[in-house]
């Protein structure tokens, strides 16, 4: 090889980055750039007439009141978030623990977030049919037929349904995002305050609590957009029916069901700042008090 | 240690006992239901099939449902879209994690700005992208999408690219070397544990993914396993049985990687999540 290295690394930064980039550049940094152009104007996604109208669509989103009610369902998502996020913190300290099996029950617990998603949702919905479905043959079985319910049919209900099924598949995640924290506070700790005398709860108070208060955060953020982003349960599920529709089912209804980009974009840039400003919370959050 | 007392220990037990049957009830029911007959489905509620071998339903899934079809699909996207990707991510790290040059830290810029816009958020652009390279509805379209690196990738990448050492390059130099052999022969193969870890993520994130293929390849040829079980939703649903067959057939695959690869999904999963 005669090239000088000086040259080669030229050619390899060029011959290695360039696909990258603009890989990176078409499907995130672009999309989300042209996102705000074409919420700026009264385009139908199939033609070329893309018709500048400025802030109209925002204005029409602020004037729709069935538009922002959405989040109202996104909120049921966020409730059953917060839920999985104790729970899986309860099970992530017992399955830290001395216990025997607990790399089984790990095992079993995370099995859920490995499922498909789409099968899982059909999966729910067979289990809330109303006549057929296992949850109602199962109270039937035991004799709580009283307790019998339209899972689905319930515009009460529903949405609990649904918000159910996603605890149910990402509370392993959350639970193993926690053991792996706590795996990382030092055993010493735990032994320097049973020495002095600390009981377990105060152990759990003033050492665990204080070490997972980051994860903590975190993952109350990963829930809160998250639940902002609802879609794939609801819309599989009930296609956003029954009172179930979420902002982004609504998004997506706007440009491809009635072929309203420009109204599309402006309702997805409202969500992108939404999120973005969580974030940003997160961070002032996160990095509070440090250095 | 302090000894932990009995009921405590017992009430543990307890909720992990409830958790781990509010886990399986589901999985349960479409076990048994899926080797049930229609009548049979309807009338023996939740109680063990007639026949463990009545494998009706899954043929009749395979048919109604073009499973097979879907299969086919996402193991052409996988093959493609992970070698891809996998080239793309290792080269990235080796350029930005071995070498300085001045635009290094304003792609590490824009990767990170690509990591926080929710991708749900901007599929509406996306779409426009991806009709402009005229690949919409063809099987090119989730397999570009896949392609590209994301910044988690670049970031456990990057850590391992720190952690070999330079002297290896260096001998390799002196040998007369040239750089990309040796990031073809050193940096690449001892990425290997790292590359493994992402494959096995990244494989279940693509087999799950319902959105992508069902925006972007609306062809009754392109389905993938997640569109061929998303026709079993709406008026011409199949019988509860033969769906039941269909989702136990599409949680196999990623149960079976799960159990014999669960060491690097937990470590993928604690490692990406917690820094």
């Amino acid at each position: 090889m005669n090239i000088s290295y000086k040259t080669q690394k030229y050619i390899i930064l060029f011959g290695f980055l360039t696909i990258p980039v603009a890989l990176l550049c078409a499907f995130s940094l672009y999309p989300a750039a042209a996102l705000f152009y074409f919420s700026l104007t009264d385009w139908d996604g199939l033609g070329y007439d893309q018709t500048w109208i400025g802030f109209a669509n925002y204005k029409e989103i602020l004037m729709r009141p069935e538009i922002f009610g959405a989040f109202k369902n996104n909120l049921y998502y966020f409730g059953g978030g917060v839920l999985q996020t104790a729970i899986a913190l309860y099970f992530a300290i017992v399955l830290n623990g001395r216990l025997r099996g607990k790399y089984v029950f790990r095992v079993l617990l995370f099995l859920p977030y490995v499922l498909h998603s789409v099968a899982t949702v059909i999966m729910f919905k067979n289990l809330y049919h109303a006549e057929y479905g296992s949850l109602n043959v199962f109270l039937g079985a035991i004799g709580l037929e009283s307790w019998q319910q339209l899972w689905l049919g319930n515009p009460h209900l529903v949405n609990f349904s649904l918000a159910f099924i996603s605890m149910w598949k990402y509370f392993g995640l959350s639970m193993v995002i926690f053991l792996g924290a706590l795996q990382s506070i030092p055993k010493d700790l735990y032994e320097a305050s049973t020495i002095d005398g600390a009981s377990s709860w105060q152990s759990f108070r003033f050492i665990t609590l204080p070490s997972l208060r980051r994860v903590i955060e975190l993952m109350l953020i990963l829930t809160l957009t998250g639940a902002l982003e609802a879609f794939d349960i609801p819309f599989i599920m009930m296609l956003g029916a029954n009172g179930t529709s979420t902002f982004v089912i609504q998004t997506v209804d706007m440009a491809f069901k009635f072929e309203n980009f420009g109204l599309a974009s402006a309702m997805a840039v409202v969500l992108l700042f939404i999120v973005l400003f969580f974030i940003f919370i997160q961070r002032k959050v996160l990095f509070r008090g440090d250095h | 240690m302090v000894k932990t007392p009995g009921y405590v220990q017992a009430f543990k037990y307890f909720t992990l006992l409830v958790a781990v049957i509010i886990v399986f009830f589901p999985i349960y029911s479409v076990f048994v239901g899926a080797f049930k007959t229609k009548v049979e489905f309807y009338q023996s509620g939740l109680s063990l099939p007639h026949d463990f071998f009545n494998f009706e339903n899954f043929q009749r899934v395979f048919k109604v449902g073009k499973l097979g079809l879907g299969f086919q699909n996402i193991f052409v996207i996988l093959a493609v879209s992970l070698t891809g990707n996998v080239i793309i991510g290792t080269m990235v790290a080796y350029a930005l994690g071995r070498f300085d040059f001045a635009l290094k830290k304003p792609i590490m810029a824009l990767y990170l700005i690509a990591q926080v816009i929710p991708l749900v958020t901007t599929q509406v652009a996306t779409f426009s992208v991806i009709k402009a390279l005229g690949v919409y509805n063809t099987i090119k379209a989730p397999m570009l999408l896949y392609l590209g690196a994301d910044v988690l990738q670049i970031v456990i990448y990057l850590q391992f690219v720190a952690s070999i050492p330079k002297d290896l390059d260096e001998n390799a130099m002196v040998e007369g070397a040239s750089l990309f052999k040796i990031y073809r022969s050193i940096i690449f193969p001892l990425l290997a544990p790292a590359t493994a870890t992402l494959i096995i993520l990244k494989t279940i994130s693509i087999y799950n993914d319902f959105y992508t293929p069902y925006l972007y390849m609306p062809s009754q040829k392109l389905k993938v396993v997640s569109t061929a079980i998303y026709s079993f939703v709406g008026p011409n649903a199949a019988q509860l049985n033969v769906i039941s067959a269909g989702i136990l057939i599409i949680f196999i695959p990623t149960v079976l990687i799960f159990l014999f690869l669960q060491r690097y999904i937990f470590a993928g999963v604690t490692n990406g999540a917690v820094k």
